[in-house]
């Protein structure tokens, strides 16, 4: 009973056990996730990576160069080289992590709040986002973090405010230029009340207008990659928002109306369910969605006692294999079972991804703002299922000559196995079938 | 001996995974239809006013302002399809299809849905229902549906997903370019017997495992450059779905999407991102029309958008959400050299909600047609069952040759 759970610990709230996690755990399952729900902690493999701000700097430094084709393509190198490295330094932090579920809850957010590397400065700022805006809050407050996203360079440029001008701001005035409501219309339907939560289109705009002048400093008045307030863009005016009436107040008007939304009951609702089928079920149980949006209500949006609320849900705990990997959880696990071990040589690097990119889920590419998909109807089809097979061999053929295929059964699905399984892995004609055929496994698959 | 399937999945770079059972007795080689249809979403909502811009509708310039194009014949002008509508020079290949009637321009559609989130936009536009949410499965998966039982997957999925249109009752293939090497059968036999209780897995390998011997003989080798974006993926795969669709055992029914359409800034007139989407997007239909040549007049082509943008430029060189856009309908079976349009007009009071190209014609009237018209469904089955609940949404006639 203890292993089981210790299965699901490691699996539904962390990103797969490593050899000799299942036993460290069984004692405690619960108070084994519990004790990760506190303040952030150092992570060492994301130790080394630039700030925003540095990027930002070396950014419009080679940007001013765009005229020349040689620079040109260095820019262009440098942009790339800083999303492998963010790419594979995440993908190294999921592999080593000792609280794994301070990494799902990372994950989880900055699904929550997509940054896609789909435009050039974003290749560079979209780890960033994660590391500077996400990673800090998962266990603390929810205003904080949508505060600290939509303030974050990345977050402005992914979602164009940093184009978006008030019509009647005085630089909106000189240049004949406007509002861009693509940020704001996501806040709204995406990060806060949810397609349903009772706003409309000319809420949109009035968030818009309060959103406008949203800006990142470029090394002049302000420091390149800071948040920088430009007046001058700002809508000036009164707006109404969600049937509230907001005096002028330049930068702040948005902060507010953010806090306001931040503990709105369909913010709660939105959150409660993205939350319970992330965790528990692609379909949850309505009583934990209700459950976990009164305890987000009741704590104004607390992440710790939210994270703590899915923890101590009994129906968090009944079904081991009730959701399928993400692909990228699929690919952490396998490397977190075989105990891989990667320097951060540049082709080491790139071996860490290339699973993540041929199983499509590239860390940083979701294909939308609304982030990767969560639900095994999206991720499963005869083309992955394939895939993850293939994988799972292309895996068992490198550590077969090391790898034993009984120990990595009981350290891994153990306690979840059934007789089939450990049948097939017992009749197995070598060594490189029985370790595949843990790892392209229903039990290894699921969490 | 060397098994069936190691031959047909060591062949290609793709492999594909629809499910002709193994052995297809001759008899069953037919398929209840000859037709080919393909559909390609396009994901984040087309400018249709770009694409196919009206510049014969007076207060276009004027609206569109840095965004418009010059009328046809003039510098920097728009093709002209008929003396209302141009198209986008980007789209000259289209041109060509129009002139030589393969191609019919549909203007000022939208589905029945009017909040401008792409994400329930995508899901209306799949699911063919009248309202967001309710509906789990797509309305082409519910017109494979009216084929009655058939041994064959006539329906075929391009990509890692089935995307939701596509998805329902009836089991359909799925083909993506592979690139690991590929399995062995003892290896997949074992593990489908692993998978017999997962209700989520078992049935994706069992398709998988049903991929058999002409899949490969069809496909022959891909490329595996790196993965392209926006509408250039489509460059890379209708050769292959092109050459399966050709196939006589092959599938019937293709489902393509291409992404990057959501142009909130910069979109660009002439150059620029969108032309360069939307010049990609005619290389891909060019090359899938030459894939497709033995079966092409037997072929419509769809090609759609969860929704058009903004009339007026925003205040970044771009568009926002909007509403009736442009829909492509092309193919050898297509009746085409037309512009098909209610057209609303642009003036200030004929916009929707001020700001948007008015819908005059249901999205779901063109699918009617393309179900009816070209795949030969009855008409009655598909107001009934493929679209229930759609309103008085009727079909679009005349858009196939007789």
């Amino acid at each position: 009973m203890t292993l089981k759970n210790a299965f699901i610990a490691a699996n539904r709230f962390g990103l797969g056990a490593r050899s000799g996690d299942l036993a460290r755990i069984k004692g405690d399952p619960r108070g084994w996730v519990e004790n990760q729900i506190g303040p952030a902690r150092a992570v060492p493999a994301l130790a080394h990576l630039p700030s925003s701000r540095e990027i930002a700097n070396d950014f419009f430094k080679g940007r001013k160069d765009r005229k020349d084709e040689a620079k040109r393509k260095i820019f262009r190198k440098w942009l790339q080289r800083q999303f492998i490295a963010e790419a594979a330094a995440r993908t190294q932090a999921q592999i080593d992590s000792e609280d794994p579920i301070r990494e799902r809850l990372t994950v989880f957010w900055s699904n929550h709040f997509t940054v896609s590397a789909r435009k050039p400065v974003l290749k560079a700022l979209a780890g960033p986002f994660e590391r500077e805006a996400i990673r800090p809050h998962v266990t603390g407050s929810f205003a904080d973090m949508l505060l600290a996203s939509t303030r974050h360079p990345a977050m402005l440029a992914y979602l164009d405010n940093l184009q978006s001008i008030g019509p009647n701001s005085p630089a909106g005035r000189r240049r004949n230029k406007g509002l861009n409501e693509n940020l704001a219309r996501e806040i709204l339907e995406l990060h806060t009340l949810g397609v349903n939560g009772g706003y409309g289109q000319p809420d949109v705009i009035a968030l818009a207008k309060m959103l406008t002048g949203w800006s990142v400093g470029r090394g002049r008045r302000v420091t390149a990659g800071a948040f920088a307030f430009r007046a001058a863009a700002h809508e000036p005016g009164a707006k109404t928002f969600l049937g509230r009436r907001y005096g002028e107040a330049g930068e702040e008007e948005a902060e507010t109306a953010l806090r306001a939304i931040a503990r709105h009951p369909s913010t709660a609702r939105h959150v409660a369910f993205k939350l319970a089928r992330h965790f528990i079920a692609d379909s949850p149980p309505e009583r934990v969605v209700a459950r976990l949006a009164r305890v987000f209500l009741e704590t104004e949006g607390d992440l710790a006692a939210m994270t703590r609320a899915v923890a101590d849900a009994d129906e968090a705990w009944a079904d081991p294999l009730a959701k399928v990997k993400t692909p990228n959880d699929f690919v952490v696990s396998v490397m977190r079972a075989i105990g891989m071990r990667m320097t951060r040589k540049d082709g080491d690097v790139r071996k860490l991804i290339a699973p993540l990119r041929l199983m499509g889920q590239m860390p940083f590419r979701a294909p939308s703002p609304a982030g990767w998909p969560d639900e095994a109807a999206h991720w499963i089809s005869p083309e992955s299922v394939l895939k993850r097979a293939e994988l799972s061999m292309m895996v068992a053929r490198k550590i077969a000559r090391v790898g034993n295929p009984e120990a990595l059964l009981a350290e891994t699905v153990g306690p979840v196995a059934g007789k089939a399984l450990r049948r097939a892995v017992r009749a197995a004609p070598g060594r490189v079938d029985a370790i595949a055929t843990i790892l392209a496994s229903s039990e290894f698959q699921r969490r | 001996m060397v098994s069936r399937r190691r031959v047909l999945r060591g062949l290609g770079s793709g492999g594909l995974i629809t499910a002709l059972p193994g052995a297809i007795p001759v008899a069953l080689a037919g398929a209840p239809t000859d037709r080919r249809l393909v559909v390609l979403l396009l994901r984040g909502g087309l400018d249709g006013l770009a694409a196919v811009p009206p510049y014969g509708d007076r207060d276009y310039h004027t609206l569109r302002g840095a965004l418009a194009f010059a009328d046809p014949g003039r510098d920097n002008g728009a093709l002209d399809l008929d003396g209302r509508f141009g198209l986008h020079p980007s789209l000259l290949p289209l041109e060509k299809m129009f002139r030589a009637r393969e191609l019919a321009v549909l203007h000022a559609v939208a589905t029945p849905y009017r909040a401008r989130s792409h994400f329930e936009g995508q899901d209306l536009l799949e699911s063919g229902a009248a309202l967001p949410r309710g509906v789990q499965d797509g309305w082409l998966n519910r017109a494979l549906g009216l084929f009655g039982e058939f041994e064959r997957r006539l329906g075929l999925a391009v990509g890692h997903a089935v995307p939701l249109i596509l998805r329902g009752d009836v089991p359909v293939g799925a083909w993506a370019p592979r690139v690991l090497p590929p399995l062995q059968d003892d290896f997949l036999s074992r593990l489908q017997t692993l998978y017999a209780g997962d209700p989520v897995l078992a049935p994706a390998l069992g398709e998988a495992i049903q991929a058999q011997d002409m899949s490969d003989e069809i496909m022959g080798q891909g490329d595996r450059r790196k993965r392209p974006r926006g509408a250039r993926v489509l460059r890379h795969v209708v050769k292959n779905v092109g050459r399966l669709l050709a196939n006589p055992r092959g599938p019937r029914i293709a489902v393509l999407e291409a992404g990057g359409w959501d142009t909130h800034a910069q979109q660009g007139v002439l150059t620029g991102r969108l032309a360069r989407n939307l010049g990609a997007l005619a290389d891909g239909l060019v090359a899938l029309r030459a894939a497709m040549e033995p079966v092409w007049n037997r072929t419509a082509v769809v090609v759609v958008s969860e929704f058009g943008r903004t009339v007026r430029p925003n205040g970044t060189g771009g568009t926002d959400h909007g509403t009736a856009g442009v829909a492509f309908l092309l193919g050898g079976s297509v009746a085409g050299g037309r512009v098909v349009a209610r057209w609303p007009g642009l003036s200030t009071g004929r916009l929707y909600e001020n700001r948007d190209l008015a819908p005059t014609t249901d999205m779901r009237a063109l699918f009617k047609a393309v179900l009816v018209d070209h795949l030969g469904l009855p008409a009655r089955a598909v107001d009934d069952r493929v679209f229930p609940g759609g309103g008085n949404a009727a079909r679009l006639r005349g858009l196939m040759q007789s």
